[in-house]
């Protein structure tokens, strides 16, 4: 009965069969992941900063696209600019697609968190500010997002490690990453330890990106 | 008080909010080294004139000089202007992220363009001036009230504004911790600054002050040395509030 089990989840065989494969995808997802979070932070909080400034029709537009991004499934956007985009002439490939996607959306929810930062700082912050000289970038760069960026990064770390894993939905169309090497694995070997080896993977990723988020949330919580 | 040519001259100067009128044609002449204390109940608009002498406010009309400029003009270098005017709010507003010596050097690195080295050596005159070089490395949260005040006073100082604009400083102090911050703010006096105060305390305009104003519904509804204004008043509406401020 173990030995069953052993076989099938744990087939030795099977298992250096496919490593391999399996490190290849823990690289491509390490490397979609890292270029999610980066692109998607980094348009986020610009996005945050623009709405700062409060221009009517740009923050109209920054809130309904926002809302569309958070609204929608990460797969139904990733299969939409896979499939869809290619009948109206602009192609790219699965990785592209799959961070492009993820990317947007993590942009919209870092967008939401940032600015929920922003509007945390108080009016007298902008007020002392300004009332030395210093411009509206001035204080939004020196004093008002060094606040809101520390109020930001519990619920930010949190939100970047849902996106994160989404980088396993990068399978349906093929990107090279962990989860489609591992079910590709499994249908060549009719044998489930590559899925097996495929969510080792994954916790051998994420659990130190939890433990690091919980990390970040207790260190943030005292402080101010 | 000599008849030069005011640091801070207000004319006419009209202000609302949607449909509520704030200010109703205030008049207000700031000489040189003049001390002027302004008093007047809540709403009277007291802050918005403050607030309106350096443009956190945009007034409707009127005109507001700081020395020889018109602030008001189109054009015109606000950031360049709000250096040479001082705020002190009640709150304080100190950046929490910064030091005492942040705080007091922001404006002197970023926006006088100082190099680190030139700004906390300024940083620290200042500091010393409201005698908390001491306290340079400290949180504003590791300050007590009354410190993080002098801290704010450090922060406009540091700028060397022609007149500094105090926004009732002390009220949100505990009662032990108000006499520290208006000491400071009576040397200030001392060295020569011209000062507007908005503050309810009476014995501090009564020492310092070289003129109170009294503010009602928008307007000066009259203005005179301290010992007229609290002993004498013109007007009984000033004698009425004057006692519901002794009563607390
Ligand atoms: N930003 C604003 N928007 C709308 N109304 C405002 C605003 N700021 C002030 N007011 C209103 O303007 C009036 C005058 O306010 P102001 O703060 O100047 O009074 P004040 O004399 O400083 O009162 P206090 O002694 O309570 O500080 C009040 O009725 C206030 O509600
Ligand atoms: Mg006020």
């Amino acid at each position: 009965m173990l030995d069953r089990l052993v076989d099938t989840f744990f087939n030795w065989q099977v298992m250096s069969e496919y490593l391999p494969k399996i490190v290849e995808g823990f690289v491509i997802t390490i490397q979609l992941a890292l270029a999610v979070v980066v692109s998607g932070i980094a348009c986020g909080l610009v996005l945050a900063m623009v709405r700062s400034f409060r221009m009517r029709p740009v923050n109209f537009l920054i809130i309904g696209v926002v809302d569309v991004l958070r609204a929608l499934p990460p797969l139904v956007i990733i299969i939409m600019f896979y499939f869809a985009l290619p009948t109206v002439g602009i192609k790219m490939s699965a990785f592209v697609a799959t961070w492009l996607a993820l990317s947007l959306v993590l942009a919209a929810f870092s967008e939401e968190i940032f600015w929920a930062g922003i509007l945390a700082v108080p009016k007298g912050q902008w007020e002392a500010a300004r009332s030395t000289g210093l411009t509206f970038l001035q204080t939004l760069r020196f004093v008002v997002m060094p606040q809101a960026v520390r109020i930001t990064i519990p619920p930010l770390t949190n939100r970047t490690i849902a996106i994160t894993k989404g980088t396993a939905l990068g399978a349906v169309v093929a990107v090279g990453e962990i989860l489609y090497q591992a079910q590709t694995a499994y249908s060549f070997s009719y044998n489930p330890s590559p899925l097996t080896m495929g969510a080792i993977a994954y916790l051998i990723l994420f659990i130190p990106v939890v433990y690091f988020g919980r990390w970040v949330e207790t260190r943030f919580a005292w402080k101010r | 008080m000599s008849d030069s040519a005011p640091i801070l001259d207000v004319r006419a100067l009209y202000k609302s909010f949607g449909h509520l009128e704030v200010l109703k044609g205030i008049d207000l002449q700031v000489k040189p080294r003049e001390l002027v204390f302004v008093i007047g109940p809540s709403g009277s608009g007291k802050s918005t004139l403050l607030r309106c002498c350096n443009r956190l406010e945009e007034p409707n009309s009127g005109s507001i000089r700081i020395e020889d400029i018109d602030i008001l003009a189109p054009g015109v270098d606000i950031n360049a202007v709000r250096r040479r005017i001082g705020m002190v709010f009640q709150s304080f507003n100190l950046y929490p992220h910064l030091n005492a010596l942040g705080n007091v050097t922001l404006a002197l690195r970023k926006v006088e363009g100082k190099t680190r080295e030139e700004a906390e050596s300024l940083g620290i005159q200042a500091l010393t001036r409201v005698g908390l070089a001491e306290k340079a490395k400290s949180f504003p949260n590791e300050l007590s009230g009354g410190q993080q005040q002098r801290v704010a006073i450090a922060r406009a100082l540091a700028l060397e504004p022609v007149i500094v604009l105090f926004d009732e400083p002390t009220s949100a102090l505990d009662p032990e911790l108000v006499g520290s911050v208006l000491s400071v703010m009576r040397e200030l006096r001392e060295s020569g600054m011209t000062m507007v105060v908005v503050s309810h305390e009476m014995r501090f305009a009564q020492s310092a002050a070289d003129r109170v104003i009294f503010m009602d519904d928008g307007r000066i509804l009259e203005q005179g040395p301290p010992e007229q204004l609290f002993n004498a008043p013109d007007h009984p509406r000033i004698q009425e509030f004057l006692r519901t401020i002794q009563a607390h």
